[in-house]
């Protein structure tokens, strides 16, 4: 049994869902009781989408159990392609009726309905949502994609297929549009983007491109690896995610294409570079980020703030474990150790003990940030309804790597103010419990108010922190207002590098001394 | 307004009722966890089910908790499933973690779900077991919010008949005192006491309360009215503990707010004339305030799916005092006997119906062409992309909507998209 306060990903017929609601004219029938209906929400809410997911739950309750449950599924799934019509079906269970063995398979295909019907095997008390819906989209590519490719026509365009964007995927939308502008600049031709807008015709012709992009692993890297193996169509496997992704990815694509990758390149049009190069940008250097998210996104991020933004990535995690081993090469290439976890306490405790200026996570870190008092920007499911903005907002690509410095220069304070909030520490007004001046009235930061910020819960033994210990050690009243007097967004990293030079020199108590002692010892 | 004896009338029975079952667009009892952990503020809410219970409560809550939640799932895994009894050693540990994590809690629910009861892990024992090893200092109950037997509101009801037994016993010899049952926002329950006070009722409690230590003692001289009309299972718990219900109307727009308080006042031998003094201002109060929103209201054409039981009573309100036109009131559930005086005051021309199928719901719902849906998040959006303005019905379980100085505001959340759709140009 896992305590789980708050989850990163759902059960994987939630992962399944979101690929059937990506694609057109299909149907998922899925075993589930009262209640699994509110995954609808997540897509008619979150994601704000004009019409109901396509899924009819069987909706099975506890006087059923001892009767017939089988014919409930087989009613279901019988009045749903009437309804429906659609041309690919999709049948599964939730975590409860998989508890009932009911075998929706065998009951679908007694039903022997005139179109393609697949089984999903989801098993919940094992995989979660991004295995539910690699898996569901895997068996959709086996299912249909079964014809080897026509011979391509002499002088025909170099052709790839879009793989892994789906409904409530963390920017999908854009980054597809990005992405497809991108590529046709190349002179590429998209021959099918999926799961997003995919029909099952178009899951037929998938073998008929040259090559694949995979634009989310954690979704279409089984497809792409099963397609492959079967029609020998490469995959690249950049994440155009940063600036300097995404030349490598127009590089990657062009060399598979045959294509000349420059003039793309030459008319990338990003202002990233220049904003990071240009002399405002001077204060985020060295900023302390925390980066974790799904292990694609949290990867990419981690590179971007380092080598773009020039910050420090002080941690890194993915709470996928499928992509743990990349994670952990990339966080070692950083010098840092990676957390990989789905136990949102772990990472908030990591977060507290690391105590850095910025953020970058899920919706999850999003209030683990607020509740810390430290600046945050979201660049990863799970998603939230501000994840879905009107605008054209895309994280890949030339255009994305604008949009990221935005979102994450944004929260920080800005240069000159952060000199102005150093000096004059005591303002009435203007200062760093009222927060950045130009995030609005209500960005008060409590837990920085304190001259010692500590979480408000009591934690929990230190289990697997990749943190090395924190000795306790005293604060004498003096340095203790001294530390105060340091802005917040430093705050942590003074008291933190403090703390451990005392406990390096062996100091019971933190005199004001020690506190510049340490100053001076970590100088760089 | 009826007498007494007009609510106990059979009529209601005979009225034709449509049954559906198929695809059921309603949360389960779990979702309730989402205002009974803010409202009862020493208690824990521990979902002990599957990764779907963890996402179904943050998807429903998650967006609106900010602050840490009291509330958390054990997560069952592959190897629970395999051995009932690692299943329970792990619950045991899961416990010890969450309680020394938040020493400040008092109470704690074991909350079953789906899986759990499939697999009939039994978490009354298990609660027991868990309330002797951290007596005295943490009281560990149990009930089910599961999907396969509970919907939405039901999971209130549910949890309130398990503190039921906490409640200690009044004795024959105490004075008569009131007990207002179903969780109210804070600041209803002020309105409320203020006005018993004034009519002389009292002592008077809420439940639940707003603390796990102050549950009100309950005997045969404890009279009850209910707050909200999910609360079958508690009105038949308390009536066991002796406790008499008062039945009437629910408190919902100043007839329903007037005939609730009236039976109150009738069980406790207040003066009508006293009566009718003190309910007056308030009274007064509701009808200018509705009269400010019927000008959207009136005339116009509404239609429920089913969500929370209070479906039936919202109908009667804004049929009866803002002229809006009924076509089907769906209910998850129709308790004929709480809703007795309710389906009086309801017109003939309303279909009831009880259950769903949502697919053939949807399909009434677009030929009717309502001016107003009231149905679940799942679909609203759909709705308002075929051009239909809805209310999500979830508002309504969330909002202070009881009483005299909330009729306003409760017509004013299924007036504002009415309204918002006469203001937008785009």
């Amino acid at each position: 049994m896992q305590l789980t306060v708050w989850t990163y990903e759902g059960p994987p017929h939630v992962g399944a869902m979101r690929i059937a609601t990506a694609m057109k004219g299909v149907h998922f029938v899925l075993h589930a009781p009262q209640g699994d209906t509110y995954a609808d929400l997540l897509f008619t809410m979150i994601e704000r989408r004009g019409a109901r997911p396509p899924v009819t739950y069987t909706t099975f309750q506890a006087r059923d159990l001892g009767t017939d449950t089988a014919e409930i599924f087989k009613t279901a799934a019988r009045d749903a392609f009437e309804r429906f019509d659609p041309d690919l079906m999709l049948v599964g269970a939730s975590c409860t009726a998989e508890l009932i063995q009911d075998d929706p398979g065998g009951l679908a295909r007694a039903l022997n309905l005139p179109v393609p019907t697949i089984t999903l095997e989801l098993p919940s008390y094992q995989k979660k949502e991004n295995w539910g819906a690699a898996e569901t989209f895997y068996q959709i590519v086996r299912g249909l994609a079964t014809e080897a490719p026509a011979p391509k026509a002499e002088g025909a365009k170099p052709s790839c297929n879009i793989l892994g964007a789906t409904a409530l995927g963390f920017r999908h939308r854009d980054d597809v549009i990005e992405i497809t502008r991108l590529l046709t600049q190349m002179g590429i031709e998209i021959n099918v983007a999926a799961p997003m807008g995919a029909t099952a015709d178009d899951i037929r012709r998938l073998p008929q491109a040259d090559f694949n992009v995979v634009l989310y692993p954690e979704i279409a890297d089984t497809a792409a690896r099963w397609l492959e193996r079967q029609f020998g169509q490469k995959a690249v496997r950049t994440i155009p995610m940063g600036f300097q992704a995404t030349c490598e990815f127009v590089r990657e694509v062009a060399a598979l294409a045959g294509v000349d990758p420059e003039l793309v390149l030459a008319q990338h049009g990003s202002h990233m570079p220049w904003w990071s190069r240009s002399v405002d940008s001077n204060y985020l250097t060295g900023k302390r980020v925390f980066v974790f998210g799904d292990a694609t996104h949290a990867m990419a991020a981690a590179r971007v703030a380092k080598e773009e933004l020039g910050f420090e990535v002080v941690g890194l995690g993915c709470y996928n474990r499928e992509f743990a081993r990349d994670v952990r090469a990339c966080a070692a290439e950083m010098g840092v150790e990676a957390l990989i976890t789905d136990d949102y306490l772990l990472v908030e405790e990591t977060i507290a003990a690391l105590q850095p200026e910025l953020v970058l996570g899920t919706q999850m870190e999003r209030h683990i940030a607020k509740r810390l008092g430290v600046p945050c920007a979201v660049i990863s499911a799970p998603v939230h309804v501000q994840d879905f903005p009107a605008r054209y907002a895309p994280v890949m690509g030339f255009e994305g790597a604008n949009v990221l410095f935005d979102t994450w220069v944004h929260p920080l304070v800005m240069g000159l103010e952060e000199h102005l909030l150093t000096m004059f520490r005591e303002d009435f007004e203007f200062n760093d419990a009222a927060g950045p001046s130009h995030l609005g009235g209500h960005a008060k930061v409590e837990a920085a108010a304190q001259p010692a910020p500590e979480p408000e819960f009591v934690p929990m033994a230190a289990q697997a922190t990749t943190q090395e210990p924190i000795t306790v050690v005293n604060w004498s009243p003096e340095a203790s207002k001294e530390l105060s007097k340091i802005p917040f967004f430093v705050r942590g990293k003074a008291k933190r590098n403090t703390e451990r030079y005392a406990a390096e020199q062996g100091l019971e108590t933190i005199s004001i001394e020690a506190l510049y002692d340490a100053k001076s010892h970590f100088a760089r | 307004m009826s007498d007494a004896a007009t609510l106990t009338s059979p009529a209601s029975e005979a009225r034709p009722v449509l049954r559906e079952r198929g695809q059921r667009e309603v949360f389960c009892g779990l979702t309730g966890i989402v205002w009974l952990h803010r409202k009862i503020q020493d208690a824990f809410f521990l979902v002990v089910g599957s990764r779907t219970c963890a996402h179904l409560i943050q998807s429903a809550a998650g967006v609106m908790v900010f602050a840490e939640p009291r509330f958390a799932t054990a997560i069952m895994e592959e190897r629970d499933l395999a051995g009932l009894v690692d299943a329970n050693e792990e619950l045991d540990r899961v416990v010890d973690r969450l309680l020394s994590r938040r020493p400040d809690i008092k109470l704690l629910f074991l909350v079953g779900s789906c899986p759990s009861e499939v697999i009939k892990l039994d978490l009354s024992r298990a609660a027991e077991r868990l309330s002797k090893k951290h007596s005295p200092s943490v009281r560990v109950l149990n009930y089910s919010g599961s999907g396969i037997e509970t919907t939405f509101t039901q999971g209130e009801d549910a949890c309130l008949v398990a503190m039921i037994p906490e409640a200690p016993v009044a004795s024959e010899e105490a004075p008569a005192s009131l007990l207002v049952v179903g969780t109210l926002p804070d600041i209803v329950e002020d309105q409320f006491s203020r006005l018993f006070n004034q009519l002389g009722i009292g002592p008077v409690h809420f439940f639940p309360p707003r603390n796990s230590q102050s549950i009100p003692a309950i005997g045969p001289n404890t009279k009850f009215l209910l707050a909200q009309p999910f609360l079958g299972e508690t009105a038949r718990a308390l009536a066991e503990r002796g406790a008499q219900h008062l039945p009437a109307l629910f408190p919902f727009g100043a007839e329903g707010t007037t005939h609730w308080l009236k039976a109150a006042a009738d069980a406790f031998g207040i003066p009508e004339l006293h009566f009718l003094a003190v309910v007056a201002p308030g009274r007064e109060r509701a009808k200018r305030a509705l009269e400010a929103q019927k000008q959207h209201l009136a005339g116009k054409s509404i239609f429920f799916f089913p969500d929370s039981q209070m479906e039936p009573s919202l109908a009667r309100f804004l049929s009866r005092e803002l002229d809006m036109k009924l076509i089907e009131v769906g209910t998850p559930y129709l308790n004929r006997q709480l809703l007795s005086a309710e389906m009086e005051y309801l017109p003939e021309t309303v279909t009831l119906s009880e259950g769903q199928d949502v697919d053939r719901q949807l399909d009434r719902c677009r030929e009717a062409k309502p001016d107003l849906v009231v149905c679940g998040m799942g679909l609203a959006n759909p709705l308002e992309m075929e051009g239909i303005s809805t209310k999500w019905s979830i508002e309504l379980v969330f909002s202070p909507v009881h009483g005299f100085d909330c009729a306003g505001d409760l017509a004013g959340l299924f007036a504002r998209p009415l309204f918002r759709r006469s203001v937008l140009k785009v």
